[in-house]
């Protein structure tokens, strides 16, 4: 038998061939979610590190494909979600609160693809969801140690803007302070930008100066002051131990790894996802978590700390969220 | 109140306006010596991110933190070199050349800094300079930990000041740079080449402007964050015109401004119910006050932002 090519012998070859990659994207849809993250931020910046990570994390166990893209300046925010969307991906991620109204257009002119972003808003329509960063609960707990360790009983914490979940955090760390000393007294400065070191330590310093023993760094360079001045204090979102070993004693550590996990188990079951995925960073979920130095706080504060912890996961305590501006 | 005029007598307030001031000296006798010569140089903000991430990359590669200011200086000499091929002998307009200069020194920062240094959770660190107190000197009351227990730049930052007044208004050099800035053409009459001086001057004064940027990366802090200069370079522009361009006036204007910072941020502490904001806008406020008191007998360099083309006239 020969071989013979005829016309519609190539068209129909033709055919499959370029109905390949689409079958292929397809087959793999199902098991691989294909995730871009649109980082307003470099990587390192200690907000979207925890979701790049876990982004990461999430990618080496098989859950997720990841790509990234960072800095990306607001001007140019829908067009890169834009391109992520045209290229294909299941789930677009990313932080619409400089861009909310744009990224909610984008998101309604691609209805097939899902969105998550970090919004001061709600979820919108089918497939734009929304998330709050919550690690109040973990800042809460961390609270309830430095309540016993300070002197002065004075407690500092330096914070970027007076956004709600910057406020809620303060405010749930100063809880957790009253909760196991009644004396305390409270000092904030905001330092009106996100990035900062070098003022966020100006800001650590003049609190040291009026009587703060212990500061809440809710912005990095907080604890740089800490250290210059030899006194106790405590990060957020991530571990500043290591950084700062004699300084730091605990940190409102979150894991953004449940909330990735939750919109793909919804994107990979058809379900909608314009919805609100905050929960997934409670306690309840292994969202947020403390972890501390046993050896810089006083053993007899730690059992308090450990019965509040387990009434928080257990659902029994809900630390209170407090979105006001602390004083 | 009577708390808020108490930290007005505190020694720790005062150290903290030097530390403040530190980048903004460098950062406005950089821009004041490109302005005398006759270039405004809108650079700067990029400029100084390029000073502070190569000052802190020559430091984590292993380089010593006098090395990384060198290094720094030379990169804003770089940058500068470009803004003044550009603005110079092909006469391009100052502004939009300066802002290209700021857009792309500042991407070119990050870029570098990306291919070069590992992604991790926090940026890495270097061990930055600490504060030295200078021998007998720092055991004077009051004056002593104020002035003499800062880190090397801060020394640095004010002996340019000196250096600078003194080139300025007391040596031959200094003379045709300002000359330059007011009346080019005289300068092409006494023999000089008036675009040399110009590219000589923006070389130079963006040098400083590197060294300004370090200082954020390798006395104030110990990373480099792309977005860390915050605006600081934009406070210089305006700090010269408060200076009427003369380097002593600068370094009060510097002063000025990183008191009104040092005291805001702990003003935030002791007055309560004023909203944080109030204080945070202050210094700037209160520079926009005293550049419309000072600035009305400001002498502005003459040929400021008009490039010199030979035989025109």
């Amino acid at each position: 038998m020969t071989l013979k090519t005829n016309r519609r012998s190539l068209m129909i070859g033709a055919a499959a061939t370029l109905a390949l990659p689409a079958y292929i994207r397809r087959v793999n849809a199902q098991s691989v979610t294909k995730v871009a993250g649109v980082h307003a931020s470099p990587v390192e910046n200690a907000w979207n590190s925890r979701i790049h990570l876990a982004m990461q994390q999430a990618a080496e166990a098989g859950l997720i494909e990841y790509e990234f893209s960072e800095g990306v300046a607001a001007t140019d925010y829908p067009r890169a979600m834009r391109e992520y969307a045209e290229s294909g991906v299941g789930l677009v991620w990313g932080e619409s609160y400089a861009v909310e109204r744009e990224a909610r257009e984008v998101a309604a002119d691609y209805p097939d693809t899902a969105f998550l972003m970090g919004s001061s808003g709600g979820p919108e329509g089918d497939n734009f969801g929304v998330f709050g960063t919550r690690n109040h609960e973990a800042a809460y707990l961390a609270g309830m140690l430095a309540g016993t360790m300070s002197e002065s009983n004075v407690f500092g914490s330096v914070g970027g803007y007076p956004i709600p979940e910057v406020n809620l955090l303060i405010n749930a760390f100063r809880a957790g302070v009253s909760e196991v000393n009644p004396e305390a007294s409270f000092l904030n400065g905001f330092i009106g930008a996100w990035f900062d070191p070098a003022r966020a330590q100006e800001a650590a310093i003049a609190q040291i100066d009026a009587g703060a023993d212990i500061l809440f760094g809710e912005r990095i360079g907080t604890a740089d002051g800490a250290q210059a001045r030899g006194v106790k204090a405590i990060g957020s979102l991530i571990d500043y131990t290591p950084r700062y070993p004699e300084t730091v004693f605990a940190n409102a550590i979150w894991n953004y790894g449940p909330t990735i996990e939750a919109i793909v188990a919804d994107i990979q079951a058809g379900n909608p996802v314009g919805k609100d995925y905050t929960e997934f960073s409670f306690m309840e979920h292994g969202g947020n978590e403390l972890i501390y130095v046993a050896d810089m706080v006083p053993a007899d504060a730690i059992p308090a700390m450990e019965a509040r912890q387990a009434a928080i996961q257990s659902g029994e305590f809900e630390v209170p969220i407090d979105n006001n501006e602390p004083a | 109140m009577i708390e808020a005029l108490d930290l007005l007598m505190s020694e720790s307030l005062w150290a903290a306006v030097l530390r403040i001031a530190t980048p903004l000296i460098f950062g406005v006798l950089g821009a004041l010596l490109c302005e005398r010569s006759g270039v405004l140089n809108l650079g700067i903000e990029g400029i100084m991110t390029m000073g502070a991430m190569t000052g802190w990359l020559t430091v984590y590669l292993g380089g010593d933190l006098w090395m990384g200011l060198v290094i720094a200086a030379l990169a804003g000499a770089l940058m500068g070199l470009l803004h003044a091929g550009l603005t110079v002998p092909l006469g391009l307009s100052q502004h939009v050349s300066g802002l290209g200069i700021t857009l792309f020194a500042s991407a070119l920062a990050y870029y570098l800094y990306r291919l070069i240094v590992e992604v991790g959770e926090t940026p890495p660190t270097i061990e930055p300079f600490r504060p030295y107190a200078v021998p007998v000197l720092s055991d004077i009351p009051v004056l002593g930990p104020v002035l003499f227990t800062q880190t090397a730049p801060t020394y640095l930052a004010l002996v340019t000041v000196a250096v600078l007044a003194y080139v300025l208004a007391r040596t031959p050099l200094g003379l045709a740079i300002r000359m330059t800035g007011e009346n080019p053409h005289a300068v092409e009459a006494q023999g000089l080449n008036p675009n040399a001086l110009r590219v000589g001057a923006v070389v130079a004064g963006s040098a400083l402007m590197g060294l300004g940027g370090a200082f954020l990366t390798t006395a104030a802090f110990n990373s480099f964050f792309p977005e860390m200069v915050q605006g600081r370079g934009w406070i210089c522009i305006a700090l010269v015109v408060f200076a009427s361009w003369q380097p002593g006036k600068a370094l009060v204007g510097a002063l000025l401004f990183a008191f009104f910072d040092a005291y805001q941020l702990r003003l935030q502490t002791v007055v309560e119910g004023v909203p944080y904001q109030l204080f945070l806008m202050a210094p700037y406020v209160l520079s926009i006050v005293a550049l419309i008191l000072v600035a009305r007998r400001a002498e502005v360099p003459e040929a400021l932002m008009a490039p010199y083309r030979r035989g025109e006239r």
